[in-house]
């Protein structure tokens, strides 16, 4: 029997002393990671043999160091359109961003990361992300939204600052609550000034938060 | 091959220099210099003393007007003869002579080979040839003179044309030195040292390149990752720790000031090199770059195909440096990247819509900029009249690697 919230968990991160503590920190907060691998074909490997929850990958590996990661993660999300994927990455970029969300067959359901590796420090935080990604969820760095938000856009420069930060919120993937806790307002508060967003962006307003996610996304990525 | 020119041969043991092919390349060399001196000089003789050519006030500086234009023909020729006695010469790429003193310099020696250098090649080669040959003739003509009298001569014969080696060797190898003082592309030679002083400047660049990226794989395989392993370690102690007890408190500093460094770290590595460059290339890497800066900047980078690995990361850091001229300088709200290549020529042009009055001198980075840009052979230039708008235009050639990996 698992417990509610179990993951079944692949990792994937070439060093060593951080793969140890990402396995513990995961196995902090009641998940079992069932591979811990330290490049790109032993991840895919790994997905194949295990049929994770999700797979929490670092974007550079070995042997080339560059980029190998990412592209493991966007090929097994083209081949398991169910599998969650969280992708960890020194630096986070629109570009990487960009294309994790573009991955997978078109309108992917499975939940899709894309954090900052700093991030994994604040545990609680990334436990969370992990599960919100593996309820489908999308989580997006701060810093991507925040770069996003910086690109030239005439139509966002119409939302009250207020707006704007749930916007980024919103973008980031977070839920109503999760919004309303971090503004400390009310969650009919947080519902008000999404309506107001979605207007002013003409975007259509969407119940469902996955989607709600993609649309702005898509839209601040446009 | 030690022995480079006629007079170092002349300088080795005898039987050496006229086991040699020196000697016979000499003598080679001043023949293909008399043959057509004379073949000229007694043509014009000729024409100047022909019966019908009495005519000789007009046909003399038709001649002379000849001679000086066909200045540029027997230089090449020269260098071509040349190359008998200096294998090792580059082969003559014909291009037109630069400069109108250098012409003049062919042309006198044009016309200088024709008049009198073939006559002293001629008469030292007939002097040093005259002995042994007349005496050879001698002994053949005088058969009469009795065998022991007529085999001496022809020992003496054969003992002089070995001799005769020396003067030929010698006054072609003064006659090849003037040859190639004079007609020598001396422009070649610089053109060579250009190339590689180039090469050499590219590969420093190269060097610094891959010592960036050995020194960013280090930082990241290394204190990166202690870094954020520390980071989780004291956010997991943070967990067990009571709220509020003093060591929660000392937990939460020292995990906030790990978090501080790993932030520095990562500007810190991203300035040693940055990974999406590598990855992506420049388009992806400028609009990153550009997503960073407080300012709003809109990007325009369309290029056919992945640059030379020197010249994107040159650019990459240019147009970094141009956006923090924006963010520190111009007080502009508002910034454009748009990035080109025009016939091989990437053209890269950053506008704010600011103060303007950017000076190179008023120690902004633009020195920096232009030094970032001269590295790969590019240039830099600015218009920044005050008042705005301030337009940066970065130009770097792209027509060959200038890496060499």
């Amino acid at each position: 029997m698992r417990p509610a919230g179990h993951l079944r968990i692949v990792l994937a991160e070439d060093g060593v002393l951080l793969r140890e503590g990402l396995s513990e920190l995961l196995r902090r907060f009641g998940h079992t990671v069932v591979a811990a691998v330290g490049d790109a074909p032993a991840l895919t490997a790994a997905v194949e043999a295990e049929a994770p929850d999700i797979v929490v990958t670092d974007v550079r590996m070995p042997p080339g160091f560059s980029d190998e990661g990412l592209r493991a993660a966007l090929a097994l999300r083209a081949t398991h359109p169910s599998l969650a994927v969280l992708v960890l990455s020194q630096y986070v970029e629109q570009t990487y961003a960009a294309e994790l969300l573009d991955a997978g067959p078109g309108g992917a359901t499975a939940g899709v990361g894309y954090l900052l590796k700093d991030r994994v420090g604040d545990v609680a935080e990334f436990a969370e992300a992990v599960s919100r990604v593996a309820a489908g969820g999308t989580v997006i760095d701060p810093e991507v939204v925040r770069q996003l938000l910086r690109r030239r856009r005439d139509p966002l420069e119409r939302l009250t600052p207020r707006e704007r930060e749930v916007l980024a919120l919103m973008a980031e993937g977070w839920s109503n609550g999760a919004i309303a806790r971090t503004l400390v307002v009310t969650e009919a508060a947080v519902a008000k000034h999404i309506n107001g967003i979605l207007a002013k962006l003409d975007l259509p307003p969407a119940t469902d938060d996955h989607r709600r996610v993609r649309a702005v996304l898509a839209y601040l990525r446009a | 091959m030690g022995i480079r020119t006629a007079w170092q041969a002349i300088a080795q043991s005898p039987r050496r220099f006229l086991a040699s092919s020196w000697p016979w390349r000499s003598l080679a060399y001043l023949l293909a210099g008399i043959a057509p001196s004379a073949v000229v000089a007694i043509g014009v003789l000729a024409l100047v003393t022909a019966p019908a050519g009495r005519a000789a006030p007009v046909v003399l500086p038709l001649v002379a007007v000849a001679l000086l234009l066909s200045g540029p023909v027997v230089a090449r020729y020269e260098r071509w003869r040349l190359r008998l006695l200096e294998p090792g010469l580059e082969p003559d790429r014909w291009r037109p002579t630069r400069g109108a003193g250098r012409r003049a310099l062919e042309a006198g020696y044009g016309v200088v080979c024709v008049v009198a250098l073939w006559l002293i090649d001629l008469a030292v080669v007939a002097l040093s040839l005259l002995l042994p040959a007349g005496l050879t003739l001698t002994a053949l003509r005088s058969a009469d003179a009795g065998g022991g009298a007529q085999a001496a001569m022809l020992a003496a014969a054969a003992l002089l044309l070995p001799l005769a080696a020396y003067p030929v060797t010698a006054w072609a190898g003064a006659r090849s030195a003037l040859a190639r003082a004079i007609l020598a592309h001396r422009e070649l030679e610089l053109d060579e040292r250009l190339v590689e002083v180039t090469h050499s400047r590219a590969r420093l660049v190269d060097a610094f390149e891959l010592e960036r990226r050995r020194i960013e794989r280090d930082l990241h395989d290394g204190a990166q990752q202690r870094l954020v392993a520390l980071t989780v370690a004291l956010g997991l102690a943070r967990i067990d720790l009571a709220p509020g007890s003093e060591a929660a408190t000392q937990v939460d500093a020292a995990h906030e000031q790990a978090k501080v460094a790993l932030a520095e770290l990562r500007e810190l590595i991203r300035g040693v090199h940055p990974q999406v460059l590598t990855d992506r290339g420049l388009p992806a890497a400028v609009d990153d770059a550009a997503g960073r800066s407080p300012v709003r900047v809109a990007t325009d980078v369309v290029l056919p195909r992945r640059l030379p690995p020197g010249i994107e990361v040159a650019a990459y850091f240019a147009v970094c440096e141009a956006l923090a001229n924006v963010a520190k300088h111009s007080r502009a709200t508002r910034a454009s990247v748009r990035g080109r290549l025009v016939d091989d020529l990437l053209v890269l042009e950053v506008r704010d819509d600011g103060v303007g009055g950017a000076d190179p001198a008023g120690g902004s980075g633009l020195i920096g900029l232009a030094d970032r840009v001269a590295v790969v052979d590019g240039r830099l230039l600015l218009s920044s009249p005050p008042g705005g708008p301030t337009l940066v235009r970065v130009e770097i050639p792209c027509g060959q690697p200038v890496t060499s990996g």
